[in-house]
């Protein structure tokens, strides 16, 4: 009882008594807080002076922290502080550590970044990291690409050309695939004819008496095959036209289908339904001309460029 | 001075301690938020930005109700990672006529604010039937209903309706309609005029026939149309490199 009352006599009470005898301290913060708390009112108000802060009228006040950097021309820009100006003076420091690099890129010509092994090495690294986020999600990681959907870029089979140039105008512009219904024009018949007749140019096991009828269509005006695909069937490069005789498959998934049944109708459906896929998009808008180039070469040097 | 302020004045009225409570949590939200309606350059005067056309809006209402926002944000930030992998950054003007927006915070896939045209129409049915057929690490569940469910484009108008009320500029008379021309051109303007939304969306599904199955309009057709237009509005190559930074 006398303990109680010492210490009811040091420390505040905060006056109220519950139940007759329980009371409340009314405790000072300890110190080192309440300084922690001052300090941290001062640390705002420094904080509001250096950085972007309170909002006035249609402004704010922009803070006295300046970015300055150097741009892509020379020029020396100074913006008051804000993240977009952090990025631009991030980009354009990563940028003057790249230029060596770049600049030797858009100097030399493929044949010369393909044979120098220190831009060899460049290719490899920057070019695996822009086909990893660009190119993968349809090419796939190694560039083995998906039957039925996107072409295989490691072969040396090209719808379009391996040649650089043509590498390079496929990722600039695009590209888009076609080809016609052909269940619209023929029977059932005839595109059975034809189905054999290709199997035939790729030495798949075939209806030889099929087969002929199928090379009359193909070469003749009904079907028509070979105003694209050419008389010989190995395809035209410039409309993106498929060599018929080489046994590489994209859209008729003949290597999956075992028995020769399956892989004559595998080429049927696609002569039937014809396609209007194989759609390449156009990068020269999302991708700086460099990266474009360093692209051109890796894909080249995937193994089958030509 | 003969006021001795006691905290005991609150603490024994509720009433006062809500109305105080109220007051001090409003705080922050007055000073951050409010003043973003009146600063002039909280959205960027940028040219391009339009609302969607009524096929992109179902694909957007199916994006949100497939969660697809609960993994991907729509909200490039001002880093140079981001930049390298996703492009320019978002500025707020191309979310102006989104409600909600899709900003965020956390990934578990890539962002897709600007998505559209990187992948071809049938790379998108393909992997959002099945994902790992085009990205074997891909931890994206299947949405193969997406290609066998018919839209349901009964309430096209009734939905752009809804928006017109929160702000979009979807035309329902006359003069709003020659308003959006002069804003947006003919061409969209026709796009946005309420009365035609089913028209409009029919005739942009069967033109673009995103899904590749011509035999009718599935929800897949909406959806990718959707996409294929996230982040292509505004034409960048007509801006300098600072051209957004005086804004912040």
């Amino acid at each position: 009882m006398s303990e109680q009352k010492l210490q009811s006599q040091t420390v505040q009470t905060t006056g109220h008594a519950w139940d007759g005898d329980l009371q409340e301290y009314n405790n000072p913060l300890p110190v080192w807080w309440v300084y922690t708390f001052y300090a941290t009112v001062i640390f705002s108000i420094i904080y509001w002076t250096i950085y972007p802060s309170w909002p006035i009228g249609k402004g704010w006040i922009g803070g006295v922290s300046d970015i300055t950097y150097v741009n892509s021309e020379g020029e020396t820009k100074t913006h008051s502080w804000n993240t977009r100006a952090l990025l631009l003076e991030d980009l354009n420091q990563a940028a003057v550590a790249q230029k060596p690099y770049f600049d030797k890129i858009s100097a030399m010509s493929y044949e010369q970044i393909a044979k120098d092994p220190e831009m060899n090495g460049f290719i490899l690294s920057a070019g695996k990291a822009l086909f990893s986020e660009n190119c993968a999600p349809c090419h796939q990681a190694g560039g083995q690409g998906v039957i039925g959907f996107f072409p295989n870029l490691t072969d040396d089979d090209w719808l379009y050309g391996g040649s650089y140039d043509t590498i390079h105008q496929t990722l600039m512009d695009g590209r888009r695939g076609y080809m016609p219904a052909f269940g619209e024009v023929l029977d059932g018949e005839q595109i059975d004819q034809l189905a054999n007749y290709v199997a035939s140019l790729s030495g798949i096991s075939h209806d030889s008496t099929k087969a002929a009828a199928g090379n009359a269509l193909f070469h003749g005006e009904t079907a028509a095959c070979y105003y694209c695909h050419t008389s010989n069937a190995t395809g035209r490069k410039d409309m993106g036209a498929p060599n018929l005789t080489d046994n590489i498959w994209l859209w008729a998934d003949v290597p999956a289908a075992d028995a020769a049944e399956g892989k004559v109708s595998a080429i049927r459906n696609v002569i039937a339904s014809g396609l209007n896929k194989g759609v390449m998009p156009a990068w020269s808008g999302r991708l700086s001309p460099e990266q474009i180039k360093v692209l051109t070469v890796y894909v080249h040097e995937l193994g089958g460029g030509q | 001075m003969n006021i001795n302020f006691k905290h005991e004045w609150i603490e024994t009225n509720i009433g006062l301690m809500a109305v105080l409570t109220m007051l001090a949590i409003s705080v922050g939200g007055l000073v951050e938020i409010a003043p973003l309606f009146f600063i002039d350059k909280t959205i960027e005067k940028v040219e391009g930005v339009r609302p969607y056309t009524p096929l992109e809006q179902r694909g957007r209402d199916i994006y949100i109700r497939e969660g697809c926002y609960t993994c991907h944000s729509q909200m490039i930030r001002p880093f140079r990672d981001e930049k390298l992998r996703y492009g320019h950054y978002s500025l707020a003007a191309e979310s102006q006529y989104d409600h909600p927006f899709q900003w965020g915070s956390k990934r578990t896939g890539p962002d897709l604010a600007r998505v559209g045209g990187k992948y071809s129409n049938e790379w998108h049915v393909q992997h959002l039937v099945a994902p790992r057929s085009m990205v074997p690490e891909s931890v994206m569940p299947n949405y193969p209903w997406l290609m066998s469910t018919p839209l349901d484009i009964s309430d096209a108008a009734a939905r752009m309706k809804a928006l017109r009320k929160v702000g979009v500029p979807y035309s329902l008379s006359q003069a709003e309609y020659d308003a959006n021309v002069t804003k947006f051109g003919e061409t969209v303007a026709k796009q946005l005029h309420i009365p035609d939304a089913q028209k409009n969306l029919v005739e942009q599904a069967n033109f673009g026939n995103y899904d590749g199955d011509r035999s009718g309009i599935s929800e897949m057709d909406a959806l990718v149309a959707y996409l294929q237009v996230l982040g292509t509005m505004v034409d960048f190559s007509k801006y300098a490199d600072d051209a957004f930074v005086a804004d912040r």
